[in-house]
């Protein structure tokens, strides 16, 4: 399988990370050889195998429906690029 | 004071309940030694004397108090993805280059239950995502056995700082080899658990379902006691094992006689370097000196490891990476026309090159279409690989093989080409996509190269006790992980 260009920009634009012309094509060369290395994977017939996403089969566990963390806005907003009021600040999205 | 710089965890506690070295000298030592050899080696991405000497004051205080915590006073320097309230942690990347963590990882609360004094934040490959340390933000680790050699990755400060004496021991996260591969690297032991073993809370997310944490240090003897304190049941890891804790040192001192390794065939073919495979021959040797046996085994999907890997990990990378957004925390890149040029800038801004590749290897896998194609064959792939494993443990107790195909290779010699440097870990994978406990431990020099050696040592789940009674017996008999550098 090979990624084509708009194939990366429609990925990235996904991704939401900008790249510019140039990287498109650093990025298209380098991926072609990692997906050649993943689908070799596509040789191994799989029917009927079971997906596995944990090693023990383990299910998540349930827990009672009560709060448990305190209230630490504060404190987590001082990592905030831009932050008023208790509010996290976004550029304008309605006009 | 003079304090050897090498002692190992054992050996400090024991100088600490002797009264020969207090918890503040032995803070001292360390922070002058890792602040001295920070230009050349580039362990470190955090360093606060204030805040570590604060803590082994009270360590020593305790220590005055005939308190009993098991690791009391002994220095621990953490893998810079651990999160430490009040502490910078950055994972290596321009996007946290100023994140100060509002929370304490379980881990480390674990290991500050048990004493331990933290020395500082160690460098490693941004988000856990590389083999070689060389795609941290903040520079590459240099292996202290060589400086113009790389000391694997992506816990490579947490090698690096262990094998100079920079720090008795040190806690490293491990998605597909990232413990294991620079401790051979570096000629340390070192210890990925069993998934689920020790919590996650607090550890930043690169692959939720094969990221687990463990302890590097010089000895099995070392792992054993650092897992004990680092492991445990926690109810804000939603994948923890709920399950007693253990000792893990309880088996420590068993003789091997009647001990069945497995060598898997296709852990000894082509790709290993010849001085690799000749060391792990030589310790094998010694392992049936101890009273093993070998048997061969066979696990025909472990070739897939890799591929299968790198559709999992960059798809779960991709999820977990989505929150750096430049909203609530992270790089926000200064200018932008809207909302979505922010996000998009602020992304391309704070991720590096290989971080990026990954996020967008994920994306396209989990996209509209591929989803069967990638992400479900690759979970089923898991399946059959932990099957070859479960049928090679009906015929042996712990399977043997080197760590890596070959040994600490020098700066930019893979750095160009990604399918290159993923392929270093290429016999580390298969314990994380399966989830079961895996280590290596010093066995030899490839006299080819001059590098070091790792045994992997792959065990059932949970298993470990057996596993570090397995490598301290051949560290009883061989002296490989000893040897220090000069420095």
């Amino acid at each position: 399988m090979s990624l084509t260009a708009t194939d990366i920009e429609r990925i990235a634009h996904l991704a939401r990370i900008r790249v510019t012309p140039d990287e498109v094509v650093q990025v298209q060369a380098k991926l072609d050889g990692i997906f050649k290395l993943i689908d070799e994977m596509q040789a191994v017939n799989t029917q009927g195998v079971q997906p596995m996403s944990h090693g023990l089969d383990m299910v998540l566990r349930l827990r009672d429906d009560v709060a448990t963390a305190a209230n630490e806005r504060d404190k987590f907003q001082k990592n905030a690029p831009q932050s008023a009021e208790g509010y996290f600040l976004v550029p304008k999205v309605i006009e | 004071m003079s304090w050897n710089t090498f002692a190992t965890v054992a050996e400090t506690k024991k100088a600490l309940d002797a009264k020969q070295v207090s918890a503040t000298e032995l803070a001292t030592h360390y922070l002058d030694r890792a602040h001295a050899l920070q230009p050349a080696l580039n362990a470190y991405i955090t360093l606060d004397r204030e805040k570590t000497l604060a803590e082994a004051k009270i360590a020593d205080n305790k220590l005055a108090k005939g308190d009993a915590a098991p690791l009391l006073g002994v220095p621990i320097a953490h893998k810079d993805i651990y999160l430490i309230d009040g502490w910078k942690t950055t994972c290596g990347s321009k996007m946290l280059e100023n994140f100060i963590a509002p929370y304490t990882s379980t881990v480390v609360k674990n290991m500050a239950d048990a004493g331990m004094v933290t020395l500082g934040k160690l460098n490693m490959d941004e988000f856990a995502m590389g083999s070689s340390n060389e795609t941290s933000h903040f520079g590459s680790v240099k292996n202290p056995w060589d400086l113009t050699r790389v000391p694997g990755g992506s816990s490579g400060g947490s090698a690096a700082s262990v094998a100079a004496g920079l720090a008795p021991a040190s806690t490293g996260t491990d998605t597909g080899g990232s413990i294991r591969q620079p401790a051979m690297f570096c000629n340390l032991t070192g210890l990925k658990p069993t998934y689920g073993v020790c919590s996650r809370y607090g550890i930043i997310a690169f692959a939720s379902s094969l990221d687990q944490a463990g302890p590097f240090a010089r000895t099995a003897e070392d792992c054993a006691l650092l897992l004990t304190a680092m492991a445990g049941f926690d109810p804000n890891d939603s994948t923890s094992l709920d399950r007693p804790k253990e000792n893990y040192s309880r088996d420590l001192a068993k003789p091997l006689g009647g001990l069945r390794i497995g060598l898997p065939k296709e852990f000894f073919g082509e790709g290993v370097a010849p001085g690799i495979a000749k060391a792990v021959d030589e310790a094998l040797a010694v392992y049936r000196k101890l009273g093993a046996t070998t048997v061969e085994v066979s696990l025909p999907n472990v070739k897939y490891s890799v591929p299968a890997y790198y559709v999992v990990a960059p798809a779960e990378a991709s999820s977990n990476l989505s929150r750096f957004d430049g909203v609530r925390y992270g790089h926000r890149a200064a200018e932008y026309t809207d909302l979505m040029d922010m996000y998009k800038r602020s992304r391309a801004e704070g991720f590096g090159a290989e971080v990026k590749r990954r996020i967008l290897i994920g994306t396209y896998v989990l996209s509209h279409g591929y989803y069967d194609a990638y992400y479900l064959q690759a979970q089923k792939l898991r399946r059959l690989i932990a099957h070859d494993f479960k049928k090679a443990y009906e015929v042996c107790d712990v399977v043997m093989g080197p760590t890596a195909p070959e040994g600490a290779f020098q700066f930019g010699s893979k750095s160009d080409d990604p399918v290159k440097m993923y392929l270093n870990d290429i016999f580390t994978i298969c314990a994380n996509l399966t989830g079961q406990p895996a280590m290596s431990h010093p066995c030899g020099i490839d006299k080819d190269t001059g590098q070091f050696v790792g045994m992997h040592v792959i065990g059932n789940y949970l298993d470990e006790a057996r596993m570090l009674n397995v490598a301290h017996q051949y560290q009883l008999a061989t002296d490989w992980h000893t040897r220090h550098p000069v420095l």
